[in-house]
């Protein structure tokens, strides 16, 4: 891949490919090559043009993107067949290729860039920054837009106590999950006088169904760095660790790079930027379990033992790595502190909540239209995230319940649509803010198998060591599982419940504390739902296999064909135009047809 | 003959990943990272190879090494079918091609066929939700997975 270390300027022209994972998934990296062949040696195009491959700009559903600066033309979907096209149109005559850009689904009118649509307007780029607009493995491409200048600023006009002072001014909470002030954390930290002291940034982002911190380590490496660096220098640590998910090759690769390139700077090593700080980061790649992302499991793996919790809680802070002082934050708390020393912690508490300050990056996924990355003021609302942003429910489906918190959160109802969402306000409708993965889910989704599916993945990542946890949470397992086959007794409601508070009192840990919050929620708002299974043998959302048959409405069937044609069972048969049928002995319930029908004639009996 | 050849060609493989880190516990988890992506598995002979390196009983190793879910211990087939189970891939009927899987090779996830050419595991969120549910047939990624399109895929990579 070529490097280049240009300014865009007037007199030159840049060409940002986003190779996120959804858009590498979709082809990204052709189409990055196509582009960098037909500029090599192009002498039609006037104007001095690079390529560059950036990490994920969000907008997964429409990749891969393409985006022309400072033109500020967007195009999506492209492929590498589209290349000519763009060079020829776009680069030597100035035009727009129409068919490549952003439609809106519900107005058909197309837009120039991305920054017009509804997807971008109402969010705002914080942590998220730099992310599509750098090629992630340029230091100089971070220089450029103002990094390290909070770096400077704090070794150079700031006390370590000023910093810290700073930090807490801000209103920065945790985003990991906890949401624990991270100024406190540090000024605790700094405090203890045991040196050495150690930092770490915790990348190990268990939450099955996100990727904000994947995105932030591939997309922008050197903000979690500066972070870090920063913090050694408030509260006197000498080394630095990131914990990172192996399976994240792409950010491995990046932030190894990084490293490099940040001790060839000065940002890292002795007398950083010939102050006395001397601090240093080491990547450490975590093995994949769950339980690793919990504070004390991962100091337990960094020092090369099986990453189980402590058996007593002790503050990090205090007693962490190695018995040392430690703070420890989540990647996208880090990627926040570079913006709050350089702009002022007045500034980025003037985005937010009384109670929760800056933003949060959520990762916006399932039934819902534009799926992919966003990052939003707190106290936006879920509608506002999932009908303005995401662009409402696939397929015109029905909206059911928005899941947040990962495996320890839980699924809020239509009802609650309304709530702004920051830290408090999703613990009081029962779920938790997590560390940002947001699952929308409509009328083809099974609330009780959701349910089931959080506790089976709780079930395989327990580490076993307290019976509450290992016990309980089989126990939950066994009887969703029961429920889910049609074998569910009306007594089991209770079962659940009662067991899910004997192990929310306790167990050992986090992960066993909230492992009931999945079935509790769902119970909460979805009772209906547990009972038809029950009473009715009945799965509303035609996805419990032994509880499921679905049937062709005759006067909503066109007989157009789609579903006999795709059906991987053969089950399905019937004339042309006229109404099908689905022999259910035959039928694998695989849903394929319900989800394709545009006539919505296939129904859940 | 060959069968020896190939075990000393192997144990210079393992010596030498070994070797790239200090004989510190703290470094097991990432020699044992290495090893795995070599070998697709962990070999015993590499963990005991391992366990002297940093001077650690073997029951130390080998529970890290069936603790982390990173590793097996057993040879992984020909193909790795790695199918998403990620929420988003789940809600989108991930389990109905685990389930199919079953149907055409008659393996479930963490299982090998007979013959060594398809092994199955699930793995979480691929940061690739856009195009659920996911597929990945050695590290190739096959996006939006049916159940037609899953036997399409594997017939694609039996025996090349
Ligand atoms: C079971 C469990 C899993 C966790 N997983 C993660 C994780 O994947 N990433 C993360 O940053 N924090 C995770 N946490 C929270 C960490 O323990 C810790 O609070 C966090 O890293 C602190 O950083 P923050 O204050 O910046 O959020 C987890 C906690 C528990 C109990
Ligand atoms: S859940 Fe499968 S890619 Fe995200």
């Amino acid at each position: 891949m070529n490097q280049l270390e240009v300014k865009p300027n007037h007199e030159t022209r840049m060409i940002l490919v986003c190779c996120g994972t959804g858009c590498l998934a979709n082809g990204s990296a052709a189409v990055y090559e196509a582009l960098c062949d037909a500029l090599q040696g192009n002498d039609k195009i006037q104007v001095e043009t690079f390529a560059k491959a950036t990490g994920c700009n969000g907008l997964c559903e429409k990749g891969p993107l393409v985006k022309i600066l400072p033109d500020d033309i967007t195009y999506c979907k492209v492929k590498a067949e589209d290349v000519p096209e763009i060079v020829e149109k776009t680069l030597q005559q100035g035009e727009l290729v129409q068919r490549l850009l952003y439609r809106d689904p519900a107005t058909k009118k197309y837009y120039k860039s991305h920054h017009e649509t509804d997807f971008y307007k109402k969010q705002k780029k914080v942590a998220l920054r730099n992310i599509g607009e750098i090629d992630p493995t340029s230091v100089q491409d971070y220089l450029d837009r103002g990094g390290y200048q909070a770096l400077e600023k704090a070794l150079k006009e700031m006390s370590p106590a000023e910093v810290i002072e700073e930090v807490l001014k801000s209103g920065l909470r945790g985003r990991g999950g906890g949401g624990f002030p991270t100024g406190l954390k540090w000024k605790a930290c700094a405090a203890v006088d045991n040196p050495p002291r150690y930092v770490i940034c915790n990348g190990d982002e268990g939450d099955p169904g996100a990727f904000m911190d994947r995105s932030i380590l591939e997309g922008d490496p050197h903000t979690v760095l500066e972070g870090m660096i920063i913090c050694a220098y408030a509260i006197g640590a000498s080394n630095g660790f990131i914990y990172v998910r192996d399976e994240y090759d792409l950010a491995v690769k990046n932030l190894t790079k990084a490293i490099e390139n940040a001790r060839e700077c000065g940002y890292l090593g002795k007398n950083i930027l010939g102050s006395d700080l001397s601090f240093d980061i080491e990547l450490v790649r975590g093995g994949g379990a769950f339980v690793c992302g919990e504070e004390t499991a991962l100091i337990n793996s960094i020092q090369g033992n099986v990453g189980e919790p402590w058996d007593k809680y002790v503050f990090p802070t205090e007693r962490g790595l190695w018995g040392q002082p430690t703070v420890i934050n989540n990647v996208e708390t880090w990627a926040n502190i570079p913006v709050i020393i350089k702009d002022g912690a007045a500034n980025f508490a003037s985005i937010g909540t009384e109670g929760s300050k800056g933003t949060k990056v959520f990762s916006l996924v399932g039934k819902v239209v534009n799926t992919g990355l966003v990052e939003v003021p707190m106290g936006t609302t879920l509608r506002e995230i999932i009908y303005d942003i995401g662009g409402g429910i696939q397929n015109g489906r029905q909206f059911k319940a928005v899941q947040t918190g990962g495996p320890s959160g839980g699924c809020i109802p239509e009802n609650l649509l309304d709530l702004p969402v920051d830290f408090d306000t999703l613990t009081e409708a029962g779920s938790m803010m997590g560390s940002g993965g947001m699952i929308v889910m409509d009328d083809r989704t099974c609330m009780v198998e959701v349910a089931r599916y959080y506790v089976n993945f709780l079930a395989e990542e327990s580490c076993g060591k307290c019976v509450p946890c290992r016990e309980g949470i089989s126990l939950l397992l066994e009887t969703l599982t029961r429920i889910c086959e049609g074998k569910g007794k009306p007594e089991d409601l209770d079962l659940l419940e009662s067991m899910s508070s004997t192990i929310q009192q306790a167990a050992l840990c986090a992960l066993g504390r909230t492992a009931p919050n999945p079935v509790l929620s769902t119970l909460k708002y979805f009772r209906d739902e547990y009972l038809e299974h029950i009473n009715n043998h009945r799965c509303p959302a035609g996805i419990c296999k032994e509880l499921t048959e679905f049937y062709i409405d005759a006067e909503l069937c066109t007989g157009c064909g789609r579903c006999r044609r795709n059906c991987p069972a053969d089950a399905i048969s019937g004339e042309k135009k006229k109404a099908h049928t689905i022999d259910p002995a035959k039928c694998i319930k695989c849903g394929d047809c319900i989800n394709n029908c545009k006539f919505q004639a296939v129904k859940v009996k | 003959m060959a069968e020896n050849s190939q075990q000393t060609a192997d144990r210079e493989v393992m010596s030498s990943i070994i070797n790239r880190y200090p004989p510190e516990r703290r470094f097991i988890l990432a020699i044992m990272q290495d090893l795995q992506k070599q070998f697709n598995y962990l070999p015993k002979e590499a963990l005991q190879m391992t366990a002297e390196h940093v001077n650690t009983p073997m029951t130390v190793i080998f529970s890290m090494a069936t603790f982390y879910k990173a590793f097996s211990l057993v040879p992984k087939g020909r193909v790795v079918l790695k199918t998403c189970d990620g929420t988003a891939c789940h809600i989108k009927g991930s389990t109905i091609i685990i389930d199919e899987v079953y149907k055409i090779l008659g393996i479930r996830p963490g299982e090998t066929t007979p013959d060594g050419q398809f092994s199955l595991e699930t793995v979480n969120c691929l940061g690739a939700c856009a195009i659920a549910p996911v597929l990945l047939a050695n590290d190739r990624v096959y996006p939006k997975v049916t159940p037609a399109l899953l036997r399409e895929i594997i017939e694609e990579n039996r025996g090349q």
